[in-house]
């Protein structure tokens, strides 16, 4: 329950993190960190305005889609801290439920019979299919240097213990913070700043959505952040520790990565649209090169 | 002494004669009686087996024949009986519905056949898993292909209704061949033609060669790439629920031939192994990607089923290279997925194409482009089609995801500690496991979001209606299944555990068993935790929803408000992306005149795309094609003038006389 707890907590100042980080880097002053929190609250109170084109799919699929990110939050565990939903294959169910959610929004994108829409929907399911055997590749290969295949499992038994094997720190570190960008639709795959209609995935999917559905996309990305950050912890920080010190790094090395995607975000343009499916397949060709560093270390080769 | 339930079973099969002279309207329900009455007995068969644990057996119509054939039953056959008896029932239920369109036009004799044809369908394909003995095997084997022959000509008197039933005909007469080829193989070297003798022949032999023989026969009934070609014709040329049964059960006859093979195997498990993962990732790859570019609901969903029958090869053959690698867990838990992958494909593909022939009827066109907007006049329909893709793409809570999350651990497991070729497999199948999970949800948010959502992308020649119950019905009784299975899934795995006792040669740990379940139950529990938290989201929003004021307006158009339907994503536009990447598997033809230089006023110009199978173009269309070319040169000597016919005696006689002379012959 603490993993979960610690991810709900590093949700609420992500967002604001990443957007307070690129304003101080754009010379502004910037919002606060909680200021997309407080649009949030302000959302949910706010009325709604559905489309005549709608139908059933759009009323009920935004809270499922919140629904499967919740309980994805809730099978990431953090090193001894358990998870509340642990077991083997856990990382299948994950990867599968994201997808799950990926569904709902593509269909409630699509009921509204905008070609805007449509186009967001159709580039979140391509990009998607790319990204999936990176996910996948990753974690066989982080199962395969620890030899379990249960989230906890790994990360309480990820020691680095050679000097070499830091590499498969860094290797799983850059992978993952590339899916994460990958799976918000965040820069260089998607510039989430632009003009609604400029950004090209995941924006303009949520065009029509207003109010509460609105409030519960954006809860979503930002648990997604955190979900992802918290992945990242689990492989860098090291097992052993006092609680109250592990925790406290938790939050650190979120917060190290919400200031990183924005620092990463301040300094990157966005990739032409049709360069994009050869950047995520990159990713997973890197993630091949992260087993290969495996099979070394645990002398197959 | 005959047991009273194969009497009946045979008393059955003599009343459908019955069928084809019955009035019309009795068709039906007399029809529904007897597959009642067969699934009721092959049902207590199959219970039985699996309660008790022994196999079963009977003689069957023992007055008539050679020899006796025998029906025997077990674990293996009961299971797919078991998945036969449930898609046939609800077939025959959506039968009542779909068929009353077709109860004015048709001409008795061709109701009754096309319903004495589905009841010979169900009896042999009960049959197929039941046959030991070769020869009878054969026969029910044939049998199966008439009467699913009749069955897809039901509508003969449209050209491209019938080039695909003799184009399906003359494929399923190729995988006959194969498989005799390989009951004479055995014959020959055992004496015994019967899936019995295999054992004494693959102890003596390369186990190989012969189970390539009979996984080719049995391959172009599963539609394993590239033996698929007749599927995508076969599937949208029959009415829905023949396609269903076809989709859904009979292609599962090719894999449970493979398995019962499999069953005999005794050694060069490696080769058998390698060949059926690298065969069934091509087939699920390949399935898949050909799905996406097809506009026909109905042919987009039998090139699924070919992606589906690649991922229940990659079980199996997952099992397989578990017995090479020696790992008990992997063996389980591969044959565990591909087995329930079975039920689950029977499952949620007959769904689909209840649907889609619902949807035929009610719009008359299956073209997926024309379509849209059709959750608003057939609610129930199309949420059956939602949930059944969602379940098709392995997603939870629905069952598709327990047997992919079966192969995946599978494959996972055996990742730990193993060598270099091992893990290299292993991660094969992950990456091609993981690309197909993604396609197959690229193409199903394709097809419902352009089908069922949105607005008409063309004008509808009729008003929309939902369908009457009988037709969906048998959907909603099968997503009742579905979600039984994805929140309950540790009943299932544990009852498919059976089965892997009837392969001798495998290796199963039996202490994995209570861990699995508790994996699968684990699922569950986790699949019970996502609805509540869905359902109180949902709550949470109608009750907010109640306070706030909500307004209904146009869809955001960026300032164009002509709410033209046309703005829409199609089929075609939505698939656009993946084409520069498939290029080598389909060919994408525009057809366009182009402007002239000094064209000032242009006529009216059509624009048209359509995409072809390069598989099937090169490796049946252009051979064929060549062959058809080449034959009028053997009619050479058919000049149809006497006088030539009345020398070739004189040259015969000529030739004898010269091959003696010579002391040839």
């Amino acid at each position: 329950m603490t993993a979960l707890i610690l991810i709900f907590i590093c949700a609420l100042f992500f967002p604001g993190t990443i957007g307070k980080t690129k304003a101080i880097l754009s010379g502004r002053k910037g919002a606060g960190i909680f200021q997309p929190i407080k649009d949030i609250i302000r959302l949910l109170k706010k009325g709604s305005v559905y489309s005549e084109t709608t139908s059933v799919i759009f009323q009920y699929t935004i809270p499922i889609y919140l629904a499967t990110i919740v309980v994805a939050a809730c099978i990431i565990p953090y090193e001894n801290f358990m998870s509340v939903i642990s077991f083997n294959g856990d990382f299948i169910f994950f990867a599968y439920l994201i997808g799950l959610g990926r569904f709902l929004m593509i269909s409630s994108a699509m009921d509204t019979g905008s070609g805007f829409e449509g186009m967001g929907a159709n580039r979140e399911a391509y990009y998607a299919l790319l990204i999936e055997p990176a996910f996948f590749i990753l974690i066989g290969s982080l199962a395969m240097f620890t030899g379990y295949t249960s989230f906890s499992e790994i990360f309480i038994n990820l020691h680095y213990t050679s000097y070499f094997s830091i590499m498969i720190a860094a290797l799983a570190v850059y992978i993952l913070a590339q899916i994460t960008l990958v799976e918000n639709s965040r820069l260089p795959v998607d510039d989430p700043k632009t003009h609604l209609e400029l950004t090209m995935v995941h924006e303009v999917m949520v065009l029509d959505h207003s109010g509460f559905d609105l409030a519960l996309i954006h809860i979503g990305t930002a648990l997604k952040f955190s979900i992802f950050g918290g992945l990242i912890a689990n492989c860098i920080i090291p097992t052993g520790m006092n609680d109250i010190v592990k925790i406290g790094m938790f939050i650190m090395v979120q917060f190290t990565f919400a200031m990183g995607i924005g620092l990463f975000e301040s300094f990157r343009a966005r990739n032409k649209m049709v360069r994009n499916s050869e950047f995520i397949i990159n990713l997973s060709a890197i993630a091949v090169l992260l087993i290969f560093v495996v099979m070394i270390l645990n002398h197959n080769i | 002494m005959e047991s009273l339930d194969i009497l009946l079973f045979q008393f059955i099969l003599i009343l459908s004669g019955l069928l084809l002279i019955l009035p019309k309207r009795m068709l039906h329900t007399y029809v529904l009686l007897l597959v009642a009455a067969l699934i009721g007995i092959s049902s207590y068969w199959a219970i039985s087996v699996i309660m008790s644990g022994e196999e079963i057996t009977r003689s069957f119509f023992n007055d008539f024949w050679y020899n006796v054939p025998k029906l025997t039953i077990d674990a293996l056959s009961a299971y797919f009986i078991l998945v036969i008896n449930f898609t046939i029932l609800t077939g025959i239920i959506y039968a009542k519905g779909y068929m009353k369109k077709y109860l004015k036009d048709k001409s008795k004799l061709s109701i009754g056949l096309h319903y004495f044809s589905y009841l010979w369908l169900h009896a042999s394909l009960l049959q197929v898993t039941m046959m030991r003995d070769g020869l009878s095997f054969l026969l029910v084997w044939e049998l199966m292909a008439l009467s699913s022959f009749v069955l897809v000509i039901f509508e003969g008197e449209k050209k491209e209704v019938m080039k695909a039933g003799i184009n399906y005909l003359v494929q399923m007469h190729v995988g006959f061949l194969f498989v005799l080829l390989g009951f004479m193989v055995v014959e020959q070297s055992t004496g015994i033609m019967s899936f019995d003798s295999l054992t004494t022949y693959f102890l003596s032999h390369n186990n190989f060669w012969l189970f390539l023989i009979f996984f080719i026969g049995f391959g172009i009934k599963a539609g394993f790439v590239p033996l698929h070609s007749w599927l995508p014709h076969a599937h949208p040329a029959a009415p829905s629920h023949i396609s269903a049964v076809m989709s859904g059960v009979m292609i599962k006859m090719g894999i449970y031939g493979i398995l019962r093979v499999l069953t005999h195997v005794q050694s060069n498990f490696l080769e058998i192994s390698i060949f059926i993962i690298v065969i069934s990732l091509v087939s699920g790859l390949i399935g898949v990607i050909l799905a996406i570019y097809q506009h026909d609901l109905k042919k987009l969903l039998a090139y699924h089923s070919i992606e589906n029958i690649g991922i229940i090869g990659i079980g199996i053959g997952v099992g397989m290279f578990g017995m090479v690698v020696n790992n008990p867990v992997m063996v389980m838990l591969g044959f565990s997925g591909g087995l329930l992958h079975v039920l689950n494909h029977s499952l949620f593909k007959s769904s689909l194409f209840y649907s889609a022939g619902s949807v035929y009827q009610a719009t008359h066109t299956r073209d997926v482009n024309k379509l849209g907007g059709l959750i608003k006049s057939m609610p129930i329909t199309s949420i059956l089609f939602f949930t059944s893709a969602m379940a098709i793409c392995g997603i939870p809570p629905f069952n598709g995801f327990i047997s992919e999350f079966l192969i995946y651990n599978g494959v996972f497991g055996n990742l730990s500690h193993a060598g270099y070729g091992n893990s290299l497999a292993s991660v094969t199948v992950i990456i091609g496991l993981a690309l197909i999970g993604g396609l197959a949800v690229f193409c199903f948010t394709k097809v419902f979001g352009v089908a069922f959502l949105g607005t008409a992308r063309s004008n509808y020649r009729n008003q929309i209606e939902e369908v009457k119950e009988s037709m969906w019905l048998p959907g909603a009784t099968i997503l009742t299944f579905m979600l039984s299975i994805g929140f309950f899934p540790d009943v299932y795995v544990q009852s498919i555990m059976p089965i892997l006792y009837n392969f001798p040669f495998l290796i199963i740990d039996n202490t994995y068993l209570p861990v699995l379940s508790e994996t699968m139950a684990s699922i569950g529990k986790a699949n019970l935790i996502f609805a509540g938290i869905a359902i109180v989201l949902i709550l949470l929003k109608k009750w907010q929803q109640k306070k706030v004021q909500v307004a209904i307006g146009p869809t955001w158009g960026c300032g164009n408000t002509g709410g033209n339907f046309k703005h829409q994503y199609t089929s075609t536009s939505y698939a656009d992306n993946l084409r520069e990447s498939v290029a080598p598997l389909i060919s994408y033809h525009r057809d366009y005149k182009s402007f002239e230089t000094e064209e000032i006023f242009p006529d009216k110009r059509v624009f048209k795309t359509h995409t072809e199978d390069k598989i099937e173009k090169k490796l049946l269309i252009i051979p064929i094609n060549a062959f058809i070319k080449w034959l009028p040169k053997a009619g050479l000597a058919q000049t149809g003038k006497i006088n030539h016919y009345l020398q070739y005696p004189i040259w015969f006689m000529i030739l004898l006389g010269l091959l003696t002379l010579f002391n040839i012959i």
